[in-house]
């Protein structure tokens, strides 16, 4: 490069004070616009999810007599980020009718990585698409090899007058152990 | 540490670059005058910074992108900081471009060998004013729709390639998902990567020649830092404080109402710094814009690009200057032309204050429980009776009615009041004007009609006139119960309260006294009734048909006054009636109050 001929001599110590300052001023400067970036990046932590209020899913009649599951989408109020949009679906869930009259209730979303669960007539069992996990019909993990930590989210389940299945919908954390709302 | 930093320094050599970088000679000292560069790029720093944070949060479609800005200036954590960071910053670079190319050019750094620097600068000029016309485009809003389409309709005027070049631009026929999805990857792509890369080559070519002094020195040559680098730093702070301070005075940017192509925007500008431009296409009549819009700025941006040969004749840098400060000056003198013309118009002045109303309202209705529908915000305004009501009533009504003596938005209908005055139909204050003596025929009833003499005002003029005390009390509760039928919101807590008094008023309202039913059905079929039906008097519905079909049996019948049927015409939608019947009943969206919107 063509630098000017005469190149100065380092700074010396009377220097300190102004380049304290500029190193100061500089940080400074340096800091505003991230730090007001990170506010807005963790918006989202502080937003928590609606829902867990019941919802009707299905009239009795709908559900097979013989106890076989069957998948049903879960209709609710859907919030995301700036819409609001009713009615819209946001899940599925299988329900089963049992031998004592009442219905049983699981969250389709497998609770390995979240992968949406099938009903296997054939084999009897939940399967699920993405890393063959298993689950028996009452949602325990049915292979031992599963990589599912823990048995399908079941869901409460009110029966209301006129045969209407009225599910609490809520999806849970994947890959835990215990069973942790999001 | 050190080892750490001597095994990377032999990889890569940064001790030696960051020298070079830091003791830089600055001949003659470090001097103000020399501070522009540095606080640009710091300026462009911020905007990468700031830009790629809201970009986190943008959404870049017809439907969410003006949703997902009012998401970040409205609800999510320090959004409105982070977005009146990018916004300010970006005026305050234009400013420092102006005030760059002053020093450069005054000082004559634009001479030989600087020529292809200076002409990278004003690239780089003309590239942050594209990063500005795309930017004001982003949030969708109003200003930003209505600005651009004045943008880009200019260059469609461009000789032969106009058309196909704005129809590129905008991405198809007519603005949309792709005139945002273009616009986004200019502003935050495209533009940016070619800035970066034109900031490299200016710096490089600024260090390969060196700074140019300003004679006569002030002092001995002097290392950049950490003198110049002080100045340098504390003119930065100077700017940021500047920015911060219209951030935190303006709360963030400004945010219109969303766009809506329907919807005449006469306040539509650009931003501030391109006035003049503005300005200038006034004085060009139609067919000649291409004179003011891209010749006369061509022609002086020609001028800037050629000051390195025009500085070279004898008198040639004082012509530099001279010129520079003359487009400044024209600039300027533009500029207030525009501003001033504004400030005197008061069409300008209302839509300015029209359009102000409409960004606070739609952000009340996204706040709304029912929130913003997958339609996009734009349809919140579109539904929303407080906005269309007035609109709607000073296009349709106020030929011959009044509101509050107005026309509904706030201006003054020509013409002479030749119907009622709507505000607070059917409450109890309107209804004991109309039975008032004094003003039942003046100008805000029946005055500017025909019933003027009619039985309305033969009833109330000399009987009313001549009422007991007893009698005006019975009245009196009449006014009540026949208010009570339209179900004000305005009126809920006294007509809960009322209850007896509306039970009484009901009762009189066919006695000898009052005699209503005279005229009026109430309640009751009446065959003969030959005036309008006071059942449910001022409810949602009777106001609806009696909107749809004023000369319909049930009101005036073949005695009609003028009054057009506006839904048996089709003059206006079912939902446009609705709209203009909710509103003059005062029935639209607050926050706080319990139940929500009517639908
Ligand atoms: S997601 Fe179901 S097994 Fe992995």
């Amino acid at each position: 490069m063509a630098h000017p001929p005469t190149v100065p001599p380092p700074p010396d110590r009377r220097d300190f004070l102004a380049q304290a300052a500029a190193v100061v001023i500089g940080g400074a400067l340096a800091l505003v616009a991230p730090a007001a970036g990170l506010f807005v990046l963790f918006d989202p932590l502080r937003r928590k999810a609606e829902g867990g209020g019941a919802v009707w899913v299905a009239s009795l009649a709908a559900l097979p007599e013989s106890g076989e599951p069957r998948q049903f989408p879960v209709l609710a109020t859907h919030v995301d980020a700036w819409n609001r949009t009713p009615n819209v679906r946001v899940g599925a869930v299988f329900l089963q009718r049992l031998a004592d009259g009442g219905v049983r209730a699981f969250n389709a979303s497998c609770p390995h990585a979240g992968c949406f669960v099938g009903f296997r007539a054939d084999k009897n069992c939940y399967l699920c698409p993405c890393h063959n996990s298993t689950f028996e019909l009452d949602g325990q993990v049915k292979d031992r090899t599963s990589p599912a930590p823990r048995g399908l989210d079941d869901l409460p389940v009110e029966i209301r007058p006129g045969g209407e299945i009225w599910v609490r919908f809520q999806n849970f954390r994947p890959g835990e152990k215990e069973r942790v709302p999001v | 540490m050190k080892p750490a930093l001597d095994w990377l320094d032999h990889r890569t050599g940064w001790k030696k670059l960051l020298h070079e970088a830091l003791f830089e000679n600055v001949p003659g000292g470090a001097r103000w005058r020399y501070v522009w560069g540095s606080t640009l790029t710091f300026c462009f720093a911020i905007q990468v910074v700031t830009g790629l944070f809201l970009w986190l949060a943008y959404s870049a479609s017809a439907q969410t992108a003006w949703e997902s800005v009012y998401y970040i200036q409205h609800e999510m954590w320090g959004g409105w900081f982070l977005r009146g960071l990018h916004h300010y910053t970006a005026q305050a670079m234009t400013v420092l471009l102006v005030l760059h190319l002053m020093q450069v050019v005054i000082d004559g750094a634009y001479k030989a060998p600087r020529e292809v620097n200076f002409w990278t600068g004003v690239l780089l000029l003309l590239l942050v004013l594209a990063l500005s016309l795309t930017g004001y485009l982003l949030p969708w809003d109003q200003k930003g729709f209505w600005a651009s389409r004045v943008a880009t309709s200019i260059v469609a005027i461009t000789p032969l390639v106009g058309p196909a070049l704005q129809k590129l631009i905008v991405g198809g026929n007519d603005y949309g998902h792709f005139t945002l999805t273009r616009f986004l990857a200019l502003h935050a792509g495209f533009i940016p990567g070619a800035i970066i890369a034109f900031i490299v080559a200016h710096i490089w070519l600024f260090r390969r020649h060196g700074l140019t002094p300003k004679e006569p020195r002030k002092s001995s040559d002097a290392p950049f830092w950490p003198g110049q680098v002080l100045c340098d730093a504390v003119a930065c702070l100077a700017v940021l404080a500047a920015v911060l301070f219209f951030v935190v005075r303006y709360h963030g940017a400004e945010l219109d109402a969303p766009a809506d192509p329907s919807e005449p925007f006469g306040a539509a500008r650009p931003e501030w710094y391109f006035l003049f431009l503005f300005q200038l296409l006034k004085y060009f009549p139609g067919g000649t814009e291409f004179w003011g819009a891209m010749f006369i700025p061509g022609l002086l941006l020609a001028v800037l690009c050629a000051m390195p040969f025009i500085g070279k004749w004898k008198l040639g840098h004082r012509f530099n200057v001279g010129f520079l400060w003359a487009m400044l000056a024209g600039v300027a003198l533009l500029t207030w032309l525009a501003v001033n013309e504004d400030r005197h118009n008061p069409d300008y002045l209302a839509a300015v204050a029209a359009a102000e109303r409409d960004a606070e309202r739609v952000v009340v209705l996204a706040q709304s429980p029912d929130g913003i529908p997958q339609t996009g915000a734009v349809t919140l305004l579109r539904n929303d009776a407080f906005t269309q009501g007035p609109r709607l009533f000073a296009a349709n009504c106020a030929s011959c009615h009044r509101f509050d003596g107005g026309d509904g938005l706030g201006g003054t209908p020509k013409g002479k009041i030749g119907a009622s005055d709507l505000k607070g139909f059917a409450s109890r204050e309107w209804l004991a004007g109309l039975l008032d003596p004094a003003q039942v025929d003046g100008p805000h009833y029946f005055g500017g009609t025909k019933f003027k003499d009619d039985d309305m005002a033969q009833f109330v003029k000399p009987e009313v006139a001549g009422f007991s005390a007893e009698q005006k009390a019975q009245l009196q509760s009449v006014i009540v119960a026949i208010s009570a039928e339209a179900g004000l919101k305005s009126q809920r807590a006294p007509d809960a309260r009322d209850a007896a008094i509306i039970d009484q008023g009901r009762r009189l309202i066919s006695t000898a006294t009052v005699r209503c039913n005279d005229c009026h059905q109430f309640h009751v079929e009446d065959k003969n009734a030959t005036a309008p039906d006071l059942t449910g008097y001022g409810s949602r519905e009777w106001l609806v048909a009696f909107i749809t079909d004023p000369a319909h049996p049930r009101f005036y019948g073949k005695d009609n006054d003028r009054m057009p049927a506006f839904g048996a015409d089709k003059r206006l939608s079912p939902q446009e009636i609705n709209l203009v019947a909710d509103w003059l009943r005062g029935d639209w969206y607050e926050p706080g109050a319990k139940e929500g919107k009517t639908k």
